[in-house]
């Protein structure tokens, strides 16, 4: 049964298995476990994250393409649900009219630059989607009558997810059932369900096509194989997943604009939490993110006591002052790298095999 | 690729001389002429924009060259552009009696200190990056990639540690603010500066590139390593030099390029390293002769539809690298096996 869901792909390591399952049964109870509205926001965008990297993770980790115009699918579908939110009004019709017209733009927008652009080297892959993505970032910031500008949209949610709306009257285990736990209720499934199917694309003949790819194009193509139509799926398969994680923001926000879902420094934190992770594993994507955002959200304090300890030293004060956390996962990003290319994922496991 | 078919058989092969890309700038100056309306704005304009792709030109050389001779993509080329605008502030800052200062003497020695030094500590700096982030991954293009953007994350960070993380304003120094007339055309100061500048770093770059021993060895280098290798020559230390002297080039170019904005933030270098690739890519990858019209041309157009279609002059470059590639889909100059 439960490698049926997992799609024959177990975690393969105990402590693995163990870090998932705490990730996940606290992102299941988060509401009730973690108090507090800082502490479910951290954990709604655990679990948006977690679908926007395994998507980039099914580019980058399995079909071995680097692509910096992630963040532009993502802001598509953010968009796409602000958009039509603000001119539909807050129903359902209308988050749905946004998710399917920004699905359409993304599929035809990586369609167009997988097939103009991934017959080409990694290298000029990865300068154009850049290009391109910068070029999208302005546009957003432009169209101010559609897009908000830079101040970005603010909307209503259809009513079931508003915290006006409550479920029954009385508090459930201290915290009250209103709209806006169904909301992260309603984030958490759909994390499930995405991250499940994309485990499922991995897992089928067609993911072991891309993997293919990632190992040896060359052989792949020799073994009759469309290479150019493969990277390109997984172009357009990457950027729909990471279009609906968007949808997903911008619904928990009610709000979006261009530095929540378009900017680089969310593709440098996606970059961060794949390889981190680990590369070409998926689960990856959940332990990443977990860790990523629990400390985006938390290790500042951290540091700042250890800051204050180090006040009397002037230099490793200013090293470990709380802003410059994402100085030390950018040298756990390179050592990454270098000593452990399948990331934490990985790593865990190759203990596992040696045990064995 | 298919040029070979349209010679005829009897002709013996020989190298001829492209210039077609060198028709390109003059051609688009010629082009704004009539649409900017008046000759004296046209001249502002023109300056501007060659002044802009000068600056532009002595950040993204460095960059080609370390593509064109080893296949490496430095993702974290910007660096050492805000690391050299950086030095700036603080050669300027320290010595801001001499920035303040009437006399010109001083006003361009302290500019020339502050060019020194980004370049002498920038290509110390590139000198240890090169060892740490670059030589481990050779070969692995999506390593590569990885790595030089976690070098730019680290590098952006530990300026912010030295510099703080706010902009800081570089004022120009006295002799070189305000604007030279010729005729009704007013030209700012810098920009005559800037242009003068790259020219010289342009002759330069191109003197050691075409008529020294070492110049001759990356040009072979860049056509084809494995031959050059071969031969018995050492290309990997000659790479580290030029990736130092690239690293250099940066640095000097993050001067300029602070001083020509007038301030500097710590994202400036990842900022302006979208629009160094698009140059790059124009020009082709490795070609420093086309990286050097494709930042012209990347000047022009920026100020040209900056003057007459601001909406559309965000988008230009992008606009300018498609209609390059659909002309030529290697770039202006490809170059190798590329």
């Amino acid at each position: 049964m439960l490698k049926r869901v997992l799609s024959g792909d177990l975690p393969r390591s105990r402590v693995l298995a163990t870090v998932l399952i705490v990730i996940v049964v606290a992102l299941a109870l988060a509401p009730f476990v973690f108090p507090g509205a800082k502490a479910l926001n951290v954990a709604a965008k655990i679990c948006v994250f977690i679908v926007l990297v395994a998507s980039f993770d099914l580019l980058l980790g399995y079909t071995g393409i680097i692509s910096f115009a992630h963040t532009m699918f993502f802001g598509i579908g953010a968009y796409g649900v602000a958009i039509a939110i603000t001119r539909m009004g807050p129903t359902w019709a209308a988050v749905a009219a946004g998710v399917a017209v920004a699905l359409l733009l993304s599929f035809a927008l990586s369609l167009v630059i997988g097939l103009f652009s991934l017959r080409v080297k990694a290298l000029f892959y990865a300068m154009i989607t850049l290009a391109v993505a910068s070029a999208f970032q302005t546009l957003a910031s432009q169209l101010s009558d559609l897009t908000g500008g830079e101040d970005g949209l603010s909307f209503k949610v259809p009513e079931v997810l508003t915290p006006g709306f409550s479920l029954v009257e009385r508090p459930f285990l201290g915290v009250s059932l209103n709209g806006k736990l169904l909301s992260y209720y309603l984030v958490f499934a759909a994390t499930v369900v995405l991250f499940l199917v994309m485990l499922r694309i991995v897992n089928s003949p067609f993911g072991r096509v891309l993997q293919a790819i990632r190992e040896n194009e060359f052989r792949a193509e020799a073994l009759g194989y469309r290479t150019v139509a493969y990277r390109t799926a997984s172009n357009v398969l990457s950027a729909s997943f990471a279009t609906l994680s968007g949808a997903l923001l911008a619904i928990w926000l009610r709000y979006n604009g261009p530095d929540t879902s378009l900017s680089f420094e969310i593709m440098i934190d996606i970059l961060l939490i794949v390889v981190i992770g680990g590369m070409g594993t998926m689960y990856g994507a959940v332990v990443g993110s977990a860790l990523f955002i629990v400390a985006q959200n938390y290790l500042q304090d951290l540091m700042k006591l250890a800051s204050n300890a180090a006040s009397g030293v002037p230099v490793l004060r200013d090293l470990l002052h709380p802003d410059r956390w994402l100085l030390w996962l950018g040298v756990l990003f390179i050592l990454s790298v270098y000593r452990f290319p399948f990331g934490i994922v990985g790593k865990l496991r190759v203990r596992a095999l040696a045990k064995r | 690729m298919s040029s070979s078919a349209a010679t005829s058989p009897d002709a013996l092969p020989e190298i001829r001389a492209d210039r077609i890309p060198l028709l390109l700038v003059p051609a688009l100056a010629l082009l704004a002429l009539p649409l900017t309306g008046s000759f004296s704005t046209w001249v502002t304009l023109t300056f501007a924009g060659l002044a802009m792709g000068m600056i532009i030109f002595i950040m993204a050389s460095g960059l080609t060259l370390v593509f064109g001779l080893m296949d490496v993509l430095n993702f974290g080329h910007g660096v050492f552009i805000t690391l050299g605008a950086f030095l700036a502030v603080s050669v300027l800052g320290s010595l801001a009696g001499w920035t303040v200062s009437e006399r010109m003497l001083l006003n361009v020695l302290v500019v020339l200190a502050a060019m020194v030094v980004a370049m002498v500590v920038a290509g110390a700096v590139g000198l240890g990056y090169e060892r740490v982030i670059i030589r481990p991954v050779y070969g692995q293009p999506l390593k590569q990639i990885l790595i030089t953007m976690g070098g730019m994350i680290v590098g952006e960070e530990l300026i912010k540690v030295i510099w703080g993380p706010q902009a800081i304003p570089l004022p120009l120094p006295t002799a070189f603010r305000g604007s030279v007339l010729f005729g009704e055309a007013a030209v700012e100061r810098y920009r005559l500066i800037a242009v003068v500048i790259g020219l010289a770093i342009f002759a330069a770059l191109f003197w050691v590139l075409s008529r020294t021993k070492v110049g001759l060895l990356i040009r072979a280098g860049v056509h084809d390593r494995e031959m050059v290798e071969s031969l018995g020559y050492k290309i990997r230390r000659l790479f580290v030099g030029v990736f130092v002297a690239g690293s250099a080039l940066a640095g000097l170019g993050g001067v300029m390029w602070g001083l020509y904005q007038q301030g500097v933030t710590p994202q400036m270098g990842s900022q302006v390293n979208v629009l160094l690739f698009i140059v790059i890519i124009i020009g082709g990858m490795g070609s420093v002769g086309g990286c050097f019209i494709g930042a012209l041309l990347v000047g022009l157009v920026a100020n040209y539809t900056g003057f007459l279609v601001p909406k559309v002059a965000l988008f230009s470059n992008i606009l300018l690298m498609v209609v390059v590639l659909l002309w030529r889909p290697a770039g202006l100059y490809s170059v190798g096996k590329r």
